[in-house]
């Protein structure tokens, strides 16, 4: 498949999570966008790894050419679990205090 | 090398401290040892003095002006422990993990001022960033701290997207992560991905996000109310070192590759820059709590913070340099004595020069740096990233110094409006008792703020020896 298939695929589930993040009002949905932001880019770094050693291999059988992005993919969901362990903490202690996650409670700042 | 080792075992020592012992001073006293050996581990290393001999594939570099932020950053640090570190003990039970996530940020810190690698800089600002996020919500029980944390993370995680994106785009064009723009090894790759539009794409996501964690307009929205929501101890520690070191990651990776962004970088910087100022001053005349005037400033301070992408020289790195000391020293020294107060709002400070001569003096001096008077660190400061302006693009930068120097006068008024309501209003400012120590301290730092605003180069001169 060309890559431009999956460029537009990528940057198409990145525009549904950034258009999520700013349209929603539920703390959880508007987390989990942010998720499918970094699952997007999760699949382009494959998609590009794999395009990288595509073209290396033909003048090198041995080539590691395209091994680094897929490495970064597993730094991503590394620091993605980092970042679910503390936002869901937030979001569970925000719950506690006002027994809602809906962003729009949150305008006590405001004024 | 020696910074992001110590800095991540200093984080480990102070959660293992926590265990062992409840006592808010001890715990403090360690905390400050700690950050003591981590300074002097960081300045071992401009001697060449590593602690381990770590082959880093060139994902990381060492150089002097990385290392010098460092002992920015770690010297106040250390001043704010000194100077709040009571203020932290109070913020919750879990005295020990405030430090120690301290501690974490540091070490994101150090990653940003020596990375060489996109992954490196992904790294950094992560753990710079999720400490952050906790420290926000430390006053587990205040609402307005659960709001700022539960939106400070939401936008720190969008904009971690972003960047991603921006990474992942970088890499489809060049097949590598070096933040130095090599060709790709093979051009057929070039060819198939189109790299022509790729490369601009992703310098662009990347640039977005990194305006995002320093803060600047259009993606400022976020700054007053997570400054204002965090307890105010942490909000000095944010608006300070966590900020200033987004402009050195800013300028390690635009230094070579800001024309790449397109012919359109040229209009996007200057409107970048005049609308962080607009935003940050006119808005910060209309308020009326002290701390949230703090944070608009950080706003406006990032204004000219970021000449630096637009002059792109050897003067605006050492303004940075300059620039980071005098914000941060004058911020961490007016959060200390905000912190103190009862009251945040203007009236609050109505009479502090009669009740507490010094204090009020210090403060003073603090605003001065921060308007840029001269005599003070700040005017310097300032000084360093205009001229920087004029150096690099000459009589066509003029304009924007223009109107960098108007906005400078409308911060005058808010800054004096405290001055005004210490000495020159009749009011009976409730203010937390202090102990000698903390008035050294302040006048000392203010006493800094003077000599760095009398001899500048006394500063720089670290740079280069």
């Amino acid at each position: 498949m060309p890559i431009q298939y999956y460029i537009i695929l990528s940057l198409a589930l990145f525009c549904i999570g950034i258009v999520g993040v700013l349209v929603r009002r539920n703390a959880i949905i508007i987390f989990m966008c942010i998720e499918l932001m970094l699952n997007a880019v999760n699949l382009l770094l494959v998609a590009f790894s794999k395009m990288q050693y595509n073209t290396a291999v033909i003048a090198n059988k041995a080539t590691t050419v395209g091994a680094e992005g897929q490495l970064f993919v597993f730094f991503i969901m590394v620091v993605a679990a980092a970042e679910v362990s503390v936002g869901l903490a937030i979001i569970v202690m925000m719950f506690r205090n006002t027994h809602s996650i809906d962003v729009n409670f949150l305008n006590r700042l405001k004024n | 090398m020696n910074a992001i080792i110590l800095s991540a075992l200093g984080g480990i020592v102070m959660m293992f401290t926590g265990i062992f012992t409840q006592n808010k001073i001890v715990i403090k006293n360690i905390a400050i040892i700690t950050l003591l050996l981590l300074l002097i581990g960081n300045l071992l290393h401009f001697y060449g003095i590593y602690m381990l001999h770590v082959d880093v594939k060139d994902m990381l570099q060492f150089n002097n002006f990385g290392l010098f932020f460092n002992t920015i950053a770690f010297t106040s640090t250390l001043i704010y422990f000194l100077l709040s570190g009571t203020d932290i003990t109070k913020v919750g039970i879990n005295v020990a993990e405030y430090f120690a996530l301290i501690f974490f940020v540091l070490c994101g810190v150090s990653i940003l001022t020596s990375f060489h690698n996109l992954l490196m800089l992904f790294l950094g600002i992560e753990i710079l960033s999720i400490p952050l996020y906790i420290l926000t919500g430390a006053d587990k029980k205040n609402l307005k701290s659960n709001e700022a944390a539960l939106k400070y993370f939401l936008m720190g995680s969008f904009s971690t997207g972003i960047l991603l994106m921006g990474i992942a785009l970088l890499y489809g064009a060049s097949g590598n992560f070096s933040i130095e723009s090599v060709p790709s090894t093979t051009s057929k790759v070039a060819e198939m991905a189109n790299s022509s539009i790729l490369t601009p794409l992703g310098l662009l996501f990347v640039f977005v996000a990194l305006l995002f964690k320093v803060s600047a307009a259009p993606f400022h929205f976020w700054v007053p109310d997570v400054y204002d929501g965090a307890p105010s101890v942490f909000t000095s520690f944010m608006a300070t070192i966590a900020k200033a070191v987004g402009f050195i990651a800013f300028i390690f990776l635009f230094e070579s590759r800001i024309a790449e962004l397109g012919p359109s970088s040229r209009i996007i910087i200057p409107f970048v820059i005049i609308l962080t100022l607009l935003i940050g001053n006119i808005t910060a005349v209309f308020q009326q709590s002290v701390k949230r005037m703090l944070a608009y400033s950080s706003i406006a301070q990032a204004g000219f913070m970021l000449f630096v992408l637009y002059s792109n020289n050897d003067i605006s790195s050492e303004g940075i340099l300059l620039y980071s000391v005098a914000y941060s020293f004058a911020t961490i020294g007016i959060f200390a004595i905000l912190i103190k107060m009862k009251d945040y709002t203007f009236e609050g400070y109505n009479g502090l020069a009669k009740k507490e001569p010094l204090i009020a003096a210090a403060n003073t001096i603090f605003l001065l740096s921060l308007a840029g008077i001269p005599l003070t660190a700040g005017f310097f400061a300032k000084y360093y990233m205009l001229l920087s302006a004029i150096k690099a693009n000459g009589q066509n930068a003029l304009w924007l110094v223009i109107v960098a120097v108007l906005f400078a006068a409308v911060s005058v008024y808010y800054y004096f409006r405290v001055i005004q309501a210490m000495y020159f209003k009749e009011g009976n400012p409730e203010i937390a008792t202090t102990n000698t120590s903390f008035k050294v301290i302040l006048l000392a730092l203010a006493a800094i703020i003077i000599f760095i605003g009398l001899f500048p180069t006394v500063v720089l001169n670290f740079l280069y020896f």
